[in-house]
């Protein structure tokens, strides 16, 4: 094995070059470019390289950003738990009741929407939600509504929901199919009733993949702008809808870089958190 | 029993609803994009294929389609062939400092796409390489590298570990292995990333939005339609997207599943 060691070099490094070069150049250099950036200086519409913390103190200075942030973070934590609610169910009915074909199909199906067009659900969602939208016209023939539905919290929840659920209930679902259904068939023969057994036995041996999947879901809304946008109504808006309005319309880009570092800094400090709280031993 | 018939159907019920309104939105745009009024609503309107003759004669929605698919076309051969060599990197090899490989290979699509975005027009402009097709199709291979890579390397932990080294005592260079053994085994899964990935470019809005220019492509167009008034053009090319998008995802997905192993064959 040895001698084979010293040949393939040339070999493996051929196969770990690609991803090493390309993700170097365009992921890694920007993502670093974008923390020089956001000490650069603007002037006359022109970035220049600088090493100021100017842009610092001007976002971090005002109490508009503030606001902001505890809104998106508001936000992104709300869509979390909703999504993660919304979904159990369909996750524990898709996970224990019925046959492994059914469950194949239906993860088939969850992922498709996952993969297309989020721009054009939501545009969707914009004309079914609308003042004289389906929703409202179906609700006037039973005497309710009109109901303000578009440019609410509750268009943004929408949103939210259409971005993340078909993630959640993938992700919750592989995690509740792995249980030893043995040990919830125990846990109900010792007397456990079904849905006390749900949240003293199925949560707990599933607490990993349910966390990871609230992990997707808050790394997804919290930096989502098309929901709060465009069912949210835009005002206030969120961080990611600042980082739009402060580099396209502003060319301000070294303040948009100082939001967006925030952004990550805290998308890491959650997911680390959740992470740990996650693979954490039960004692 | 009886509570668990209850339960049993009550949950029935409840995943149907949840399957409802994650298709909704798409069932919506086909049926709103055949429907004659301005802002659809029930009872629904008559029957028409305006909407569509409106965007199919529009030359911009031409020129925003043919960009679409030279950059999906060329981010998916790119990001395929990066995310095999990690793939396959990591099903054979074991070095020091892999877990980073793998933080690195699998990262990017857990960044927010506005961030990516920003960050890669500031690092782009400063090379002068931001505002062209090029642009889009670089930060596009980035993001649909790490969904090749999960693809490919599934299909890897379907090979026999000791097909290479049988292949390799023949006689075989490990070069001729690769195209003779390796290739042929993950073909499927080669073709099935090819779609995912293509379907990943042809439906990104963001990081196009940002470094395209003036080189709109299909989403990037409908987000400036969108944020102008509400048209039914889009349900009409939303549709057209939706179809694409979904038969890529369908042909990888069956392509994924279609050659797995039977389980008394293990």
């Amino acid at each position: 094995m040895k001698s084979l060691a010293r040949k393939t070099d040339l070999y493996a490094i051929a196969w770990r070059l690609p991803m090493l070069v390309w993700q170097g150049l365009f992921f890694i250099g920007p993502l670093v470019f974008m923390v020089a950036m956001s000490f650069f200086l603007v002037k006359n519409y022109r970035m220049e390289p600088a090493f100021q913390f100017s842009n610092w103190e001007k976002v971090l200075g005002r109490g508009f950003f503030w606001d902001s942030y505890f809104l998106t973070l508001w936000l992104a934590v709300l869509a979390t738990c909703v999504t993660s609610l919304v979904a159990f169910p369909a996750s524990y009915f898709l996970a224990f009741k019925v046959k492994d074909t059914v469950r194949r199909w239906a993860v088939f199906f969850l992922i498709i929407p996952f993969f297309t067009s989020y721009l054009v659900r939501i545009f969707a969602w914009q004309v079914i939600l609308a003042q004289q939208g389906v929703i409202n016209a179906g609700l006037s023939f039973i005497g309710l509504g009109p109901f303000t539905m578009l440019n609410t919290k509750f268009g943004t929840m929408i949103g939210y929901l259409t971005l993340c659920l078909p993630l959640a209930v993938i992700l919750q679902t592989f995690s509740l199919a792995q249980i030893d259904k043995r040990l919830v068939e125990a846990a109900h023969n010792l007397g456990c009733g079904r849905f006390r057994s749900v949240f003293t036995v199925v949560v707990p041996l599933a607490k990993t993949g349910l966390v990871v999947a609230a992990v997707f879901c808050f790394i997804l809304s919290f930096g989502d702008f098309v929901a709060p946008y465009y069912l949210g109504g835009s005002k206030p808006p969120t961080l990611s809808i600042m980082i739009i309005d402060t580099s396209k319309s502003g060319q301000q880009w070294p303040r948009a870089a100082v939001i967006a570092i925030m952004m990550i800094v805290t998308l890491l400090t959650v997911a680390f958190a959740a992470i740990g709280y996650a693979y954490r031993k039960r004692r | 029993m009886r509570d668990d018939t209850v339960l049993r159907w009550s949950l029935r019920v409840y995943t149907a609803v949840i399957f409802v309104f994650i298709f909704a939105p798409i069932a919506a745009s086909l049926v709103f994009s055949f429907n004659s009024d301005r802002f659809p609503s029930i009872p629904l309107g008559t029957f028409t294929t305006q909407w569509y003759a409106k965007a199919f004669s529009n030359p911009e929605v031409w020129d925003a389609a043919l960009r679409s698919v030279i950059v999906s076309v060329s981010s998916a051969v790119l990001a395929t062939i990066i995310g095999f060599s990690a793939a396959y990197t990591d099903y054979r090899y074991e070095f020091f400092g892999k877990k980073a490989f793998l933080v690195l290979a699998l990262l990017p699509p857990t960044i927010p796409l506005i961030i990516f975005a920003l960050a890669t027009l500031g690092w782009l402009s400063m090379f002068q390489a931001s505002g062209m097709m090029i642009s889009v199709i670089i930060a596009h291979t980035v993001l649909c590298a790490p969904f090749a890579m999960a693809v490919i390397r599934l299909r890897l932990n379907q090979m026999d570990p000791n097909l290479e080294p049988a292949a390799w005592n023949l006689g075989a260079s490990e070069w001729v292995t690769m195209k003779s053994v390796v290739l042929p085994f993950t073909r499927p899964s080669i073709a099935a990333a090819l779609c995912l990935t293509a379907a990943v470019s042809f439906d990104e809005f963001a990081v196009a939005w940002f470094v395209s220019g003036l080189n709109k492509t299909v989403p990037v167009m409908i987000l400036e339609i969108l944020t102008g008034n509400i048209d039914p053009q889009i349900n009409a090319i939303g549709t057209a997207v939706f179809m694409v998008s979904i038969t890529l995802v369908v042909i990888a997905q069956v392509l994924i599943m279609g050659r797995r192993p039977k389980p008394e064959s293990a």
